[in-house]
C-alpha cells in the first residue's frame, strides 16, 4: 500500500496496492477524481488505483488549459493514455464514468494492447437524437445546459481559483471553499460541456477489442436504458450490468453494489 | 373598525405585568403555527427522497408552479420540474456534490410549471439523515429569484457587451499599430533587415516606431524612435513623426536637416502640448560596393549596437542630441560608419533595456550593461539571428517587460552569393 501524488498536468493520485493490476478511474463532466470516494477505498484493495483530473477541472494545471486541444475528446484520450506512458502502466483496466467511458473507448482504440479492461459507467455514445437514434436530448437543451453553467460558478471564484488550483500539494487551502469538488474554470467547463454533450461515438463502439463491462442504472435521465443497451450492441466483447440505482452516478449513490459489480468483473473474470 | 387581536399588546416584548392572557396570545403568535409556517411560508419547500421522488412539497411550491400535491407526491421527482439543460446539470453538479457534502446551496435554476411557464429560482438542498446517520431525504429550499434572475442577465449581457468592446479595441489596436509600422521591411540587395514589435499591452497603443524605405537607387532612410506616452495621443503623435521623416528625407537626404525639420514640426506642437515630444535616431544607408557607408544623427535616444564581423560589439559612441520637439533651435552631429560584410547594427528602444529583470543593477532594471554583454556573446551575427535572439530575450523577462520595445537590425552578409568561378 502506499498513496503517491504524481499531481502535474492531471494532478494524479496514485493509491491501493502496488503488487496488483492497474485500474484506472476517470471521472466525468462535472466534477473531479472525488467522485470515486466512495468506492476507492473499496478497489484500493484489489488494484494499483490511478486517480486524475481532467484539464480544465479539479487540480490539474491551469496552465495545460487549452479551448482548442479540449474541444474534442481527442485532446482527453492523449492526455490519458499519456498519463499512462509517462507512469508506464500496462494491461490497465479502464474504468470510465460517464463522458470519460467514451474517452476509455478511443484511448482503447488507438492502444489495444495498454488496457486489459474497459468498465463503462453510463457511457452513451451520442447525447443528442439522431433521426431513428434516440440519446435523449436535443440541441437546444444542451445549450440550456450551458446557461446554467452560466448562472452558476459553483465553487468557483476568480479570486481563489489561482491560489487554489496552483496549489494541488495544499488541498487545505480549497476546503475552505464550498462545492469545491465541482470547481471548474466556467470557460473550461463551457468547453467541457460542449464536447461532452456533442459529441458522436457511435461509429467508434465496434471497434473496441478490448472486454467491456457496461455498468448501466436502472433510472438515469443522462445514459436512459436503451442507450445502454446500445452500446451493449455495439461493442462485440460487452457484458452489460443494470446495477439497481437512480441517477447518474451509482458509484455516489450505490458504491457497494458499484464495487461489487467492478470486482465481479476485474478480479474474478472468467476463463 | 373593530380591535384586532394583535393590537392589544402596546409593547409585546414586555406584556403588562399581571396580563398573562396577552402574554399567551403573544407566546402563541410567536410562535406561529409550524404547520402553517411550512404550508405557507415565503418561499418553496420540497423534500425528495434518496431516488429523486418528491415525498412532501409545501402550497406556496404547489402555488407557483400549479400543479395539486397528487400531482407531485410520490409520482414526480425534483428533477422532472427542472428544465432540461437544469435536469442536466442536477445530474452532474448538483446530485454528485449532495452525496460527498451532504449539502448545496445558492444554485441557480428554472423550474417547469404545471402550465409550461418557467420560473427561475434560487435553491439550496441539504441531506436529513437519520439517527444513525444513514441519509433519508433530501431537503430543498426554493426561492423565487425572476427578479434576481432577470437583474443577472443584464449583467451577463453587460459584461458580454464589455467583452465585444474589447475585442473591437483590442483589434483597432493591432490595425493601428501596423500602420504605423512597415508590414515588411523592403528588399535592400546586399543587406540583411530584421524588426520586431513587442506590445506590452493588447488595449493600448504603443509609442515606439521604426522604418526603413527607399530614397534613391542606391541610398535608404531608415529610423527607430520613441515617443513620449502612450495610447490614441501617442498614435498620433507618431503618424506625424513618420511622414515628416520619410517626406524630409526625400526632400533633403541629410539626416541632420531630417531631424531639425522634424525638430520645428513637433516644437510647433510641443508650445501647446507639453508632451509632444520623441526622441529617435535617423540615419541615410549609402551602397558601397561590397558594404553600406551609414550616416546617423540621434536626437535623445539609446546609442545603436555594433556587432563586427570579428566577434566584437558595442555601443556606437555618438552624440546625444536634443530631445526632439522640446526646444526651438536644435543643432545634430552625424556620425558615419561604415557597414562590412559580417557587420551588424541593432537600433533598439528602451522598452528593451528598462525592463524589469532579475539583475545585480541596483535599478532592478535589464540595463544597458547586461545588453552589451547579450550582444557581445550574439557577435558576430546577422540581421535575422539578432532579432530571433532578441525576441527570445524579451519572451525570457516575461512579465519585466513592462513597456513597449521595438528593435531594427541592420546587416551585411558576411558570405555573399558566390560568384560563379
Amino acid at each position: 500500500m502506499g498513496d503517491m501524488r504524481i499531481g502535474g498536468r492531471n494532478n494524479v493520485l496514485l493509491t491501493g496496492r502496488v503488487d496488483k493490476p492497474v485500474m484506472m478511474l476517470a471521472n466525468g463532466f462535472g466534477c473531479d477524481q472525488n467522485m470515486w470516494r466512495l468506492v476507492a477505498p473499496a478497489l484500493a484493495a484489489d488494484f494499483r488505483v490511478v486517480l486524475f483530473d481532467h484539464v480544465g477541472s479539479g487540480r490539474a494545471e491551469p496552465s495545460a488549459w487549452q479551448p482548442e486541444r479540449y474541444a474534442t475528446l481527442d485532446g482527453y484520450v492523449e492526455d490519458i493514455l499519456r498519463i499512462c506512458h509517462e507512469l508506464e502502466l500496462n494491461d490497465v483496466v479502464f474504468v470510465g464514468h460517464s463522458v470519460s467511458a467514451m474517452m476509455g473507448v478511443l484511448a482503447a482504440i488507438a492502444e489495444p494492447e495498454r488496457f486489459r479492461q474497459l468498465i463503462l459507467i453510463g457511457p452513451s455514445p451520442r447525447y443528442v437524437d439522431d433521426a431513428a437514434y434516440r440519446g435523449g436530448f436535443s440541441e437546444s437543451d444542451i445549450d440550456e445546459l450551458l446557461e446554467s453553467l452560466e448562472s452558476n460558478y459553483l465553487g468557483w471564484s476568480a479570486a481563489m481559483a489561482p491560489v487554489i488550483m496552483g496549489n494541488p500539494d495544499r488541498p487545505e487551502l480549497g476546503q475552505e471553499l464550498a462545492n469545491s469538488f465541482c470547481r471548474t474554470d466556467p470557460q473550461a467547463a463551457r468547453v467541457f460541456a460542449r464536447t461532452t454533450f456533442l459529441s458522436d461515438n457511435r461509429t467508434d463502439l465496434a471497434k473496441v477489442t478490448v472486454p467491456t463491462l457496461i455498468l448501466q442504472c436502472s433510472s438515469d435521465v443522462i445514459a436512459p436504458l436503451e442507450v445502454g443497451a446500445y452500446v451493449h450492441a455495439q461493442i462485440p466483447a460487452s457484458t452489460l450490468v443494470t446495477l439497481p440505482a437512480t441517477g447518474h452516478c451509482p458509484h455516489l449513490s450505490a458504491p457497494a453494489a458499484t464495487v461489487a459489480a467492478i470486482r465481479a468483473f476485474a478480479v474474478d473474470d472468467g476463463p | 373598525m373593530g380591535r384586532d387581536q394583535r393590537d392589544e399588546p402596546k409593547n409585546p416584548v414586555a406584556p403588562a405585568p399581571g396580563g398573562e392572557t396577552d402574554f399567551a396570545v403573544f407566546s402563541s403568535l410567536l410562535e406561529d403555527n409550524a404547520e402553517d409556517l411550512y404550508e405557507n411560508a415565503p418561499c418553496g419547500y420540497l423534500s425528495t427522497l434518496l431516488d429523486g421522488r418528491i415525498a412532501k412539497v409545501n402550497k406556496t411550491l404547489l402555488n407557483w408552479l400549479g400543479y395539486s400535491r397528487d400531482e407531485l407526491v410520490g409520482r414526480r421527482s425534483f428533477s422532472d420540474l427542472l428544465n432540461v439543460g437544469g435536469k442536466l446539470y442536477y445530474e452532474t453538479h448538483l446530485a454528485p456534490l449532495l452525496s460527498m457534502q451532504g449539502e448545496v446551496g445558492g444554485v441557480a435554476l428554472e423550474m417547469r410549471a404545471a402550465d409550461g411557464t418557467r420560473l427561475p429560482v434560487l435553491v439550496t438542498s441539504a441531506v436529513k439523515s437519520d439517527n444513525a446517520g444513514e441519509p433519508i431525504l433530501i431537503r430543498t429550499t426554493i426561492f423565487d429569484a425572476r427578479d434576481r434572475r432577470a437583474y443577472e442577465r443584464e449583467l451577463l449581457r453587460a459584461r458580454e457587451e464589455a467583452d465585444r468592446e474589447r475585442a473591437r479595441l483590442q483589434d483597432l489596436v493591432v490595425t493601428l499599430q501596423r500602420s504605423l509600422l512597415p508590414p515588411v521591411l523592403p528588399v535592400v540587395p546586399g543587406l540583411d533587415a530584421a524588426a520586431h514589435y513587442y506590445a506590452a499591452s493588447p488595449d493600448e497603443l504603443g509609442g515606439d516606431f521604426y522604418d526603413l524605405f527607399p530614397l534613391s537607387g542606391t541610398s535608404w532612410g531608415l529610423f527607430l524612435g520613441d515617443v513620449c506616452g502612450k495610447g490614441a495621443r501617442a498614435a498620433a503623435l507618431t503618424s506625424l513623426i513618420r511622414y515628416t521623416l520619410r517626406t524630409a528625407a526625400v526632400y533633403d537626404g541629410d539626416p541632420a536637416t531630417v531631424l531639425r525639420t522634424l525638430n520645428t514640426a513637433l516644437h510647433e506642437q510641443y508650445l501647446r502640448d507639453d508632451r509632444s515630444f520623441c526622441t529617435v535616431i535617423f540615419g541615410v544607408l549609402s551602397s558601397d560596393g561590397d558594404g553600406f557607408t551609414v550616416t546617423l544623427v540621434r536626437g535623445g535616444h539609446s546609442v545603436p549596437l555594433l556587432m563586427r564581423a570579428d566577434g566584437t560589439a558595442d555601443y556606437l559612441p555618438m552624440p546625444l542630441g536634443p530631445l526632439i520637439g522640446a526646444w526651438a533651435d536644435v543643432v545634430f552631429t552625424p556620425t558615419t560608419i561604415r557597414l562590412a560584410p559580417g557587420d551588424t547594427l541593432l537600433l533598439f528602444t528602451d522598452g528593451l533595456t528598462e525592463a524589469r529583470a532579475p539583475t545585480t543593477e541596483p535599478s532592478g532594471r535589464y540595463g544597458d550593461e547586461a545588453l552589451r554583454a547579450f550582444v557581445r556573446d550574439l557577435a558576430p551575427s546577422t540581421a535575422g539571428t539578432a532579432v530571433t535572439a532578441i525576441i527570445a530575450l524579451l519572451d525570457s523577462l516575461g512579465d519585466g517587460r513592462q513597456d513597449d520595445a521595438a528593435v531594427l537590425a541592420l546587416g551585411v552578409p558576411d558570405n555573399p552569393l558566390p560568384s560563379s568561378a
